[in-house]
């Protein structure tokens, strides 16, 4: 019973660990397409997040100790959505296609990234490792149930809770509110959108916007807890993962969030996998390739093709 | 506007995105405090400055060619293959297996066979995308992605599991197998120029014949124009979107077998998607999925990058800079909406003041 009780609790760990970037980028993603505008280049605003979370924590790591990670999460979302602008500029108003516009986003992203690193750190491509980072921590209250709480709430990540949290929240924002319904409502008919008064090109605006944030924040997370440095390879596929959790989750924030939760598990098995006996044996190759080979049978054989929002990836010309 | 109006912005808008791409890699250079004048100097000398550099220099662009070729096939019938980076991997990955099975086969039969199936492995791959999308309507977009990291991590196996005993890279292929001759070799100072670029050039020939002068690159282009009234002029879409997905990644396979029997002559572990995917999509976005343009497009980008890595020698510049220039040469491109916009301002500037000297004259 304790053996499985130890096991367990280190899949659910390792499986929010890695979940948690993956849940707040998919989030992003999901604020993006509602509003109608593809975003393939959430690999890219990771990878800023990412970035500018690193710099900031080496830079004050000693001035703000344990509060490091948690305000260098908010320079990465910050910096996702000064990045994002990129995206919106060029899908918006200059009638760019959105998967041009996004494949530019990661391509640059990386390059900026890695030259920014080689300025700072005397012409390493990479930087030192992070003092203070999102360690393993425990729920109050919730570790103290018997069983459950010694697997699901001791030494576990605090971001996939929080995570979770915000994925509840931006469900009510996209489908409770005024925002929402007009973000939704841009991202499936603009035009009657525009004769209702609502201004598109601001409601998409909104929505990269939101998606750098998410997208910047997910980075930070997955530097900060993983990594625990920059280079170019912190930020790995993560965002195309994020990207297909999305569509897994039919652009739904708790849809997005349980396909994330999903693919941080599949993630996390092909790192543990030899601790846990069942899976042992099962060849490397397999775990890694599960979450995407499942991606593709759920686009096949689950999602209609109905379900993207109706005017996604399409660019709205006011004129028209 | 004239249609001859029309051509000419249509070669003007990756002009000037090249040249506005550069700009915004020198504003980059002077923000951070180097001169953009040596860096640039260091990197066209690292580009073109010699025999050896410029083999190296068409080296480079052998795979980004066909990768770029690949794509644009693709994207004349109306999709959007993302995953020649994929592909590419997969033809490496069949081209050296192939190498390493049979290393003792006379060249003339062991290399043509190492391409072919290096080009059906990439066929295959883009092939299960094009397979979904004709008959499940799939987005390629998304399988394609998918797909790439499965191909990572499968070629990763392969190399660990099937082709070593636990190593990271095979051993090199033999002299049969290899792209490389001497008489290349020795007219560029030594440089890895190989056969492959002999290859990428007749393809580019070749595809052009198959897009504008065949009945199957009318079908494709019908089909990417507009589906649904190919299907009622009686074309199979379905067997259209599948050829055009495995010419497409046939291609793509064709330039991963570049890498792995010219320019690497082995295949190792790869940490992330093989570069020539995605800056192949960038040269065929540049060269406007023309063949030839595409051709242009690939050594200006197999210059950039070799110049690239001669940049932080000459000039102290991060050679980063040239990705930063390549991206931003794409976002022009894709907005070229901003490049139009501006050129019909200025020649309608023009026009008036044409208008406006002429009725001055019949004043006169």
């Amino acid at each position: 019973m304790d053996a499985f009780i130890s096991t367990a609790s280190i899949v659910v760990s390792s499986a929010l660990i890695y979940a948690a970037p993956l849940i707040f980028t998919a989030l992003g993603g999901t604020f993006s397409e509602r509003g109608g505008i593809v975003n393939v280049g959430l690999e890219g605003i990771m990878v800023m997040g990412a970035f500018s979370s690193i710099v900031f924590n080496l830079a004050f790591a000693e001035q703000l100790g344990s509060w490091t990670p948690w305000i260098a999460l908010l320079v990465g979302g910050g910096i996702g959505v000064i990045f994002s602008l990129i995206h919106a500029v060029a899908t918006v108003n200059l009638r760019a296609n959105h998967i041009v516009s996004g494949t530019v986003v990661n391509m640059l992203a990386p390059a900026l990234a890695v030259f920014l690193t080689r300025i700072l750190f005397e012409g390493k491509g990479q930087t030192e490792i992070i003092q203070q980072n999102f360690g393993k921590s425990s729920v109050p209250l919730l570790k103290d149930i018997p069983i459950i709480g010694q697997i699901f709430f001791t030494n576990t990540s605090a971001m996939a809770f929080v995570a979770i949290f915000v994925s509840i929240l931006a469900w009510i924002l996209l489908f409770k509110t005024r925002f929402g319904l007009r973000l939704r409502s841009v991202g499936e008919h603009p035009q009657a959108a525009d004769t209702l008064g609502i201004n598109v090109y601001f409601m998409r605006y909104a929505g990269v916007m939101i998606s750098g944030l998410l997208g910047g924040i997910g980075g930070a997370i997955a530097a900060q807890s993983i990594s625990l440095n920059f280079s170019h390879s912190t930020i790995a596929g993560q965002g195309f993962i994020a990207l297909a959790a999305m569509i897994f989750g039919k652009w739904n924030p708790l849809g997005a969030m349980g396909a994330a939760i999903f693919f941080g598990f599949a993630q996390s098995l092909s790192v543990i996998g030899s601790y846990i006996p069942l899976i042992k044996d099962v060849p490397s190759v397999v775990l890694q390739t599960a979450p995407y080979i499942l991606t593709v049978i759920v686009l096949v054989g689950v999602i209609g093709k109905s379900e993207a929002p109706a005017a996604d990836g399409e660019t709205y010309i006011k004129s028209k | 506007m004239t249609h001859k109006n029309e051509r000419l912005i249509n070669l003007l808008v990756p002009v000037l995105s090249v040249v506005l791409g550069l700009l915004l890699g020198a504003i980059v250079m002077l923000a951070f405090g180097y001169d953009p004048v040596l860096g640039y100097a260091s990197l066209i000398d690292g580009a073109v400055g010699g025999p050896f550099y410029i083999g190296e220099t068409l080296r480079q662009a052998t795979p980004l060619i066909l990768t770029a070729l690949g794509f644009a096939v693709a994207n004349t019938a109306g999709f959007f293959n993302i995953g020649v980076a994929g592909q590419a991997l997969f033809g490496w990955v069949g081209s050296i297996s192939v190498a390493l099975m049979m290393p003792d086969l006379p060249k003339l039969l062991l290399v043509p066979l190492c391409l072919l199936v290096g080009a059906l492995c990439g066929a295959i791959w883009a092939g299960i995308a094009g397979f979904l999308r004709a008959y499940f309507d799939t987005s390629e977009v998304i399988v394609t992605i998918m797909l790439n990291y499965t191909a990572l991590y499968i070629a990763n196996h392969v190399v660990r599991n099937v082709l070593t005993k636990g190593d990271d890279a095979t051993p090199q292929i033999s002299e049969n197998a290899s792209l490389r001759t001497d008489w290349l070799t020795t007219l560029t100072d030594n440089s890895t120029l190989h056969l492959g670029l002999i290859i990428a050039v007749m393809m580019c020939i070749i595809v052009w014949i198959m897009m504008q002068k065949t009945t199957l690159g009318y079908e494709l282009r019908a089909v990417g124009m507009n589906p649904y009234a190919s299907e009622y002029a009686g074309m199979s879409t379905k067997k259209n979107i599948i050829l055009a997905m495995a010419i497409s990644g046939a291609l793509a396979g064709l330039g991963g077998s570049m890498e792995g029997l010219g320019n690497f002559q082995n295949l190792f572990v790869q940490g992330s998607m093989p570069s020539i995917g995605f800056d192949g999509m960038a040269v065929s976005l540049l060269g406007a999925g023309n063949p030839f343009g595409i051709l242009v497009a690939g050594i200006l980008f197999g210059a950039l990058k070799i110049g690239g890595v001669s940049m932080p020698i000459g000039s102290d510049v991060p050679t980063e800079v040239v990705d930063i220039v390549i991206a931003s040469i794409i976002f022009f491109v894709g907005s070229s909406y901003l490049i139009r916009y501006f050129m019909k301002k200025f020649k309608r500037n023009e026009q008036k003041l044409i208008a406006a000297n002429g009725t001055k004259k019949g004043v006169n």
